[in-house]
């Protein structure tokens, strides 16, 4: 019988598992195994409300506190009463229908996509889906996790399923080893510079080749949560040795014989040697430098030793204009150097690169040195906060000028109190350099958390690398 | 939801590339209910400055603009957060199509969802539109069924999954025809159970 089976990618054998019935459009109802929520998900409690409608599986509904928690501060009588009120009403919305929940005061409370994959709620196989685009950062398991809006979220609530029509495959391969110093956050946005930030609309990447092979979970998830960044529906990496010695172990991860039998599973799930996908790019690992954006999407990308783009020097009208745009915005010179860019803060901290692995990376290159600039550091949870703590990591930063914070979105999002000044500069190893993201009229430059650590000592954009070796 | 057949109106040009979930509706707005409407937040950090007074020359400060049903903008509209928020701007507004060479994938979704049409032209259209309204103003007929959309004596034609133009021309709600298949959902529940032992959670200590 499997003889006559067609190849099959990773992506397609997770979404065959999980078709309920197709329509004769072509639309398929997906069954979803783990669906997160959070402050921002009212909208669709409210729709649930309005049809007097119960959740059909609270046991597969988890509420995460994130979007909107202050993280100055652990008692919420000290926070505006409106964003107070979001925090209340998600706890309220998740006790009225019994939805597990990690709230504002619980121990393991942090970033959804941090916690998922922290309590083993996140696993190989499964679909995953949250009011959030970054959704995609759980693919790292080999999960099929993308981001649904407020009408989508009511569907999932009121059915555990959800209509889709199966996307185009992509396969990203990164062969060949890295430099030393190069990030999962250098190789995205490498990635993101080359095929642009809609290069991957209507597609689901497989990110493949001895580069990703070598990447830790922390490393994968990054690379995983910058898919919807070059406009991926989602972003996978077939599960490994690494991925099961991550989840052993993990509070809600399968234990003892269920995870025996999950893992022999989980081994089916690689594509196929000859599985066809409908574009492939490739990338060489030796190529990708320290990379960071210059502009207001993440496309503006390039490696730190490269200077501005001139939109002068530009055929094509349309990008011309949005060089241009960028520069007026973000308050750059054509042909600048980007190693001279001055900052006048730095953010370590979101779903993107607040992991222990990143703290660790920041803090190495911080030892022992002192920040020009000010700056905040919010680690993704606080289970990691607390390993941080006791690593010493919490002190390298204070020592260094830096303010060390409670877990949350914090000034990934501009909606929770944490806020980079208008018109001021920020080195941020966030996710979205768009305008205004980090607060109105600021100015984001993504790069790794290693990039900011050494933006910060010498108070303007620079190459990590002599810091590194220095350091060593 | 309304269905989407033929519409004809005036439309509004926004010549910029990558306007993003976060410029549509900045989300500092987005703690309100959908009652309240979101139409006055639309693209609120670009049609208003600091002191909060309109800017002039944006486009739809426009008399024009708020008549307008059509917005025609250049490519990755609607990249970025999921967040629906940003169609109920658009529609709140008045907004009931937007023309563009491509539409960030949650946002397209989240459109259909709502009665906005998403209608997807190359980028040589898209120029040749923008182009066209800035120089005549005529009036823009956009049909569904065709996937045509008219301008004065010029045709151009539109792509849109053909799933999203059956549920857009039917006004179609997702959520009726699920719930029919609820004994499906059960069926799968049940025999998923026994394959997939490991996906369950573990009940709640509480
Ligand atoms: S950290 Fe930023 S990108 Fe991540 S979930 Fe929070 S708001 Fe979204």
């Amino acid at each position: 019988m499997t003889a006559t089976r067609q190849p099959q990618t990773l992506f397609d054998k997770v979404w065959d598992a999980h078709v309920v019935t197709r329509r004769e459009d072509g639309a398929e109802l997906l069954f979803i195994d783990r669906h997160l929520v959070h402050e921002g998900s009212f909208h669709a409690f409210n729709k649930l409300k309005e049809k007097r409608a119960k959740v059909r599986r609270p046991d597969l509904t988890i509420g995460v506190a994130d979007h909107y928690v202050p993280t100055r501060t652990r008692a919420l009588s000290e926070v505006a009463p409106d964003i107070a009120g979001m925090i209340r009403q998600l706890d309220d919305n998740c006790r009225a229908n019994a939805i597990r929940m990690f709230g504002f005061d619980d121990p393991r409370q942090g970033i959804v996509h941090v916690i998922g994959p922290e309590q083993g709620l996140t696993l190989p196989g499964l679909t995953m889906v949250c009011g959030d685009s970054h959704t995609s950062t759980h693919g790292a398991f080999g999960a099929l996790a993308f981001g649904i809006g407020a009408s989508e979220v009511a569907h999932v609530l009121l059915t555990q399923t959800l209509w889709q029509k199966r996307p185009k495959r992509m396969r990203i391969t990164v062969d060949g080893a890295t430099a030393p110093g190069i990030t999962a956050k250098d190789i995205a946005l490498s990635i993101i510079a080359r095929i642009g930030a809609d290069g991957a609309q209507g597609h689901a990447i497989e990110y493949a080749g001895s580069a990703i092979r070598a990447l830790t979970m922390e490393g994968r998830l990054t690379l995983c949560n910058l898919s919807i960044e070059s406009g991926a529906r989602c972003g996978m990496i077939a599960p490994d040795e690494t991925t099961f010695a991550y989840v052993r172990g993990r509070p809600l991860a399968p234990a003892g014989d269920v995870l025996d039998g999950a893992i022999a599973a989980w081994r089916e799930l690689t594509s196929d040697a000859d599985a066809a996908f409908d574009r492939a790019v490739l990338l060489d690992g030796k190529d990708i430098a320290p990379t960071v954006t210059w502009g207001i999407s993440p496309e503006d990308a390039l490696p730190i030793g490269a200077s501005v783009p001139d939109p002068a020097a530009m055929d094509d009208a349309s990008r011309a204009s949005h060089v241009r745009e960028a520069l007026d915005y973000m308050g750059l010179a054509p042909g600048q150097a980007l190693d001279t860019i001055r900052i006048d803060r730095v953010f370590i901290g979101s779903c993107t690169n607040s992991r222990i692995e990143d703290l660790r990376a920041a803090a190495s290159v911080l030892a022992g040195r002192t920040a020009r600039v000010p700056g905040l550091v919010s680690p993704g949870s606080h289970l990691v906060k607390q390993q941080a703590e006791q690593e010493g990591l919490d002190r390298i930063f204070i020592a260094a000028g830096l303010d060390w914070v409670g877990p949350g979105c914090s000034m990934c999002v501009g909606m929770n109190g944490d806020l980079v000044p208008s018109g001021e500069r920020c080195a941020s190893t966030t996710n979205r350099n768009f305008k205004g993201r980090q607060g109105p009229g600021a100015r984001t430059h993504l790069m790794s958390p290693a990039m900011v650590a050494a933006a910060a000592i010498a108070g303007h954009l620079t190459d990590v690398r002599p810091l590194l070796r220095s350091a060593s | 939801m309304k269905p989407f057949d033929r519409l004809t109106t005036s439309a509004c040009a926004l010549p910029l590339a990558s306007i993003d979930t976060d410029q549509l509706i900045p989300a500092r707005f987005m703690k309100r209910s959908r009652a309240d409407g979101y139409g006055q937040f639309l693209l609120h950090d670009m049609r208003f400055d600091e002191t909060g007074a309109p800017r002039p020359d944006f486009p739809l400060n426009a008399d024009a603009a708020k008549r307008a049903e059509v917005l025609v903008t250049r490519r990755n509209f609607g990249a970025g957060s999921s967040r629906e928020a940003a169609v109920y701007a658009l529609v709140d507004f008045g907004f009931r199509c937007v023309i563009a060479p491509s539409f960030g994938d949650i946002f397209a979704s989240n459109a259909v969802n709502n009665g906005l049409l998403p209608a997807k032209v190359s980028e040589a259209d898209a120029e040749e539109i923008l182009g066209l309204i800035e120089t005549t103003g005529a009036a823009v007929t956009v049909d569904l069924h065709d996937c045509l959309i008219r301008f004065g004596n010029r045709n151009y034609s539109f792509t849109i999954d053909p799933i999203w133009q059956t549920k857009l021309l039917n006004g179609w709600d997702d959520l009726d025809l699920t719930l029919s298949l609820s004994g499906d959902i059960g069926r799968f529940e049940q025999r998923d159970q026994a394959e997939r032992p490991w996906a369950r959670l573990p009940d709640r200590p509480d």
